[in-house]
């Protein structure tokens, strides 16, 4: 006895749950085979996003100590790989307080809400080649309806923690991400629009030159949203730690923290997953295409490593500002961006649909002087609304004594 | 180009001047004003062009045991002058003394201070409360007495 | 539509990450916006003035360190200078050089510290805080050459130093000053004209003139309300007639002069060093004074320096005995932050934060 999947099944194209569910169909019934298939696929996924979170820990504290002129963690393990670790394990040994007047229920299923988007969002990451649990034909629909969990967690942190500072944090993500997740939305609709597909699978094979260096403008705006939606610098107001302690995680403790810090640096590898797979050409790379997961998990470090760059370089925004970035400035070039793409989409096709290399690369040049013109004239026009407030300089005291004034 | 420091001698003309009586007694560097009329000499010094003390350094009390002393040094930015000025508080409880918080803000601490840690209440501050001790601590810790 | 919204009452502090120290401000938002403050403070008081009265005129020195932490050197010098003020003593001129050159040194790292904290404050994630402590810690270094401490140095006496500086200490000092100059360069072209600090201070929380003068307020921020007034240069003390330097002053009086004025005045600083390396000459650093000082009963003395925060100054009373009658401190830092109601109000969270910076507060020398 054995079992086939059907080839119009969603779980059709993934070659290791395929071998898993034909395996241990020869032996078992076959809805058992279905769900072993799943849960060993399942597994890996929530493995491959705790331990990237872990790693990105890692990662993150070596390279800031880098940027910064001193060591980052180096003691526990082989470059202090194991510094992870040692964490978690001081974690799960603390005190899990919950602070009094906080609403229980609403506290406690933060982390866990915090989490599973992150887990379900990797679902439709294809990998490598055929390596997508589910290669849905909405992916790009399903991880923008996917993301959008964490700001209700978000919020319910704030919400429950019964503290002020998390209220303050709650406040600020929320608006931030609503803010947010409009640019984002309107870049990935080039994206989608060229590809013609929004399956994630589909816009890898589709991107013969990889879409950053075709529309350049999106990847900004996407790049800049992201940072916004993950928190990070400069936008990381939500849980700005000069501000507001540390935003609306300010009273988890313990294992709960773990779990909330897992989410945010799970959170920018996934991200990062996303980015490397809508825009840098996802598994597609030279030789071997069994290379594939290598060429894949290089393009994530990049952009994890571009977050991290951002974080040790940038001084943060104040609120009112990053509002008026998204709204003023990112919504504009995202815009902008979807005109030009929808016109060049309509020119350039050919009769049969399809946009070949050369016409990718037409865009790519288009594209790139869109993006120059655009974020000159965008930019100019956003600066004279934050002008500064300049007098004259006064010297109330007696000349005689030498100075020398700002310019 | 060092700051000329106006002599007690001449600061006790000045002031006299302008309020007969006010000045108690001087000495080279300073001049010492009645309490009552502390605000009113601190206004005058502040605002007279001739003096134009806009700059207050500080506010201190020294303790005599028989008396308080409250000393002001004051600095004129425009004239590039210093001068003292004091006012000596006799008794040991209930001490009161006008305050300068509306002629200087820059007072404002340093009142409240005094009153925290050498107990002389100045009126007129629109918060007179202690500032490094918490309320309800018994007694002013800088006084010779407090051990 | 109008939504009816609830003022917040927020204690930010004493534990709180940014606010230098065990400060707390009692703060009542209206949203993000700041409506009232109330500044409390006292949580590091330890009663330095009271303590002074019970030690003698050289013990007290090492008090002084611990007012301000971060500039234990001038902390010393403004005592020391008060001291001799009492005696009517001069120290000889070795050693009023080699005060001049620590005491600049001190500053550096003091500005070094604050531009830092002020950077961090904006969100900028530790770098430039790191810049700035890699150069301090060369200055700490030099400091445990001098005299053996990195913080609580009390190197300075009353009638000079404690000690000539050891041979090593001059290729050091001329080390110091080469890296420095190309890490300082570093650290200006991360900060001056980065983008988002210049959006986040730029036009923020301005001290008018005429405020800042009427609050007391003195140093840095003074000068960045337009001022000019450095009290090295309207009273000079120590070596600072002999040298030049200008004095750097804002023209907007918003946070981002508070920031640029201090970056300015690390370049002036350099300049005091190097004149005062080449002016140095040998001789006696300390003036032979008894053990246990006695001045003249009734005298007083208002001993100041220009600190890095501000006018710290030491007004000495004596009774003739062997410890000061009263030793008033007049710390820049506490009186600085007289204008924080003008300074915070009307101004969002984010920024009450930067500002709060910007005056560059220590706790040490505001509880005293």
């Amino acid at each position: 006895m054995s079992c086939q999947l059907a080839s119009d099944s969603i779980l059709y194209a993934n070659g290791i749950y395929r071998v898993v569910y034909e395996i241990v169909g020869v032996v078992l019934p076959c809805w058992v085979a279905y769900a072993i298939a799943g849960l060993v696929f399942a597994f890996i996924l929530v493995n491959a996003v705790l331990l990237g979170a872990a790693a990105i820990t890692w990662g993150e504290r070596r390279l800031l100590g880098r940027f910064q002129n001193r060591v980052g963690p180096n003691r526990w393990g082989p470059f202090g790989l194991f510094q992870p670790i040692a964490d978690l394990v001081k974690l799960l040994t603390k005190e899990d307080l919950r602070p009094d007047g906080s609403d229980r229920v609403v506290f406690s299923l933060v982390p866990v809400l915090m989490v599973a988007p992150l887990i379900l969002m990797t679902a439709v990451l294809p990998f490598a080649k055929n390596t997508a649990l589910a290669s849905l034909n909405v992916g790009v629909l399903y991880i923008l309806a996917v993301s959008s969990i964490t700001s209700v967690a978000i919020f319910m942190a704030g919400w429950s923690s019964n503290n002020r500072y998390a209220m303050f944090g709650a406040a600020r993500a929320v608006a931030v991400l609503i803010s947010y997740e409009i640019p984002v939305v309107l870049s990935l609709l080039g994206v989608v629009m060229v590809a013609a597909s929004m399956s994630l699978g589909t816009i890898v094979e589709a991107q013969a030159l990889p879409f950053f260096l075709v529309q350049p403008l999106a990847f900004f705006v996407f790049m800049a949203g992201m940072s916004a939606e993950l928190n990070r610098s400069p936008f990381d107001v939500a849980e700005a730690e000069s501000e507001i302690i540390a935003g609306y995680h300010t009273e988890y403790s313990g294992v709960r923290f773990a779990l909330i810090q897992a989410a945010e640096f799970g959170g920018v590898g996934v991200v990062a997953a996303i980015t490397a797979t809508l825009f840098l050409g996802g598994w597609s790379g030279p030789w071997s295409e069994y290379l594939g997961w290598l060429w894949f998990l290089i393009k994530t470090g990049i952009i994890v490593f571009l977050f991290i760059w951002f974080r040790a370089t940038y001084p943060r925004l104040r609120i009112d500002q990053i509002m008026a970035f998204s709204w003023k400035f990112l919504l504009p070039l995202a815009m902008v961006n979807l005109i030009a793409v929808t016109l060049e989409v309509f020119l350039l096709r050919g009769d049969d649909g399809v946009l070949t290399v050369t016409d990718l690369a037409i865009m790519g040049v288009v594209n790139l002087a869109v993006t120059v013109i655009a974020i000159a004239v965008f930019g100019n026009l956003i600066k004279e609304r934050v002008s500064f407030r300049t007098r004259q300089p006064q010297n109330v005291v007696v000349p005689g004594v030498s100075t020398i004034e700002v310019i | 180009m060092a700051l000329r420091a106006v002599s007690g001698e001449d600061l006790a003309a000045a002031v006299n001047q302008e309020f007969p009586g006010a000045v108690v007694d001087f000495d080279e560097v300073s001049a010492w004003v009645r309490p009552t009329r502390i605000n009113a000499v601190a206004g005058f010094l502040k605002d007279s062009p001739d003096h134009d003390f806009q700059f207050l350094n500080s506010v201190s009390a020294v303790d005599y045991v028989e008396y308080f002393d409250l000393v002001y040094h004051l600095t004129s930015l425009k004239q590039q002058s210093s001068a003292v000025f004091k006012a000596r508080i006799f008794g040991r409880d209930n001490l009161r003394a006008p305050s300068v918080y509306s002629v200087w803000r820059g007072a404002d601490f340093q009142e409240r201070e005094i009153w925290d840690l050498m107990g002389i209440h100045f009126e007129g501050h629109p918060n007179m409360k202690r500032i490094m001790l918490w309320e309800g601590f018994e007694g002013h810790p800088l006084r010779k007495d407090f051990l | 539509m109008t939504i009816r919204t609830e003022p917040m009452t927020v204690n930010v502090g004493p534990q709180h990450p940014s606010t230098h120290g065990v400060f707390r401000v009692r703060i009542t938002f209206d949203g993000e916006d700041i409506v009232e403050v109330e500044p409390v403070f006292g949580y590091l008081h330890r009663g330095t003035e009271k303590l002074a009265e019970e030690r003698n005129y050289v013990q007290v020195v090492t008090l002084t360190d611990r007012l301000d932490y971060t500039s234990s050197m001038i902390n010393n010098q403004a005592y020391c200078l008060a001291v001799e003020k009492l005696l009517g003593v001069e120290p000889p001129p070795r050693a009023k050089y080699l005060r001049t050159l620590t005491a600049e040194l001190q500053r550096i790292a003091s500005h070094l510290i604050a531009v830092g904290f002020f950077v961090q404050e904006l969100g900028a994630f530790g770098t430039p805080l790191m810049y700035g402590f890699r150069s301090r810690e060369r200055i700490l270094e030099l400091f445990e050459m001098l005299c053996g401490a990195r913080i609580t140095v009390s190197y300075m006496r009353p009638g000079g130093v404690f000690a000539d500086a050891p041979r090593d200490f001059w290729p050091a000092l001329n080390r110091f000053l080469d890296d420095f100059a190309e890490e300082f360069v570093e650290m200006e072209q991360l900060l001056l004209e980065n983008e988002i600090l210049m959006v986040r201070t730029r036009g923020v929380s301005p001290i008018p003139p005429e405020i800042a003068i009427n609050n007391s307020v003195s140093g840095p921020v003074l000068r960045a309300s337009g001022v000019n007034w450095d009290w090295r240069k309207q009273e000079p003390y120590d070596a600072y007639d002999q040298v030049e330097f200008d004095v750097p002053i804002g023209s907007n009086w918003d946070n981002y002069d508070r920031f640029w004025v201090r970056f300015q005045e690390v370049h002036q600083s350099i300049r005091i060093i190097k004149q005062c390396i080449a002016q140095i000459e040998p001789g006696p650093v300390r003036l032979d004074l008894p053990l246990v000082l006695r001045p003249e009963a009734g005298r007083e003395a208002y001993g100041r320096v220009e600190a890095s925060k501000g006018e710290l100054a030491f007004y000495l009373v004596s009774d003739g005995g062997i410890s000061p009658y009263r030793c008033k401190i007049r710390s820049p830092s506490l009186i600085n932050l007289t204008v924080i109601e003008h300074l915070l109000v009307g101004w969002k969270l984010a920024d009450m934060i930067v500002s709060l910076g910007s005056i560059d507060i220590n706790m040490g020398e505001v509880d005293r």
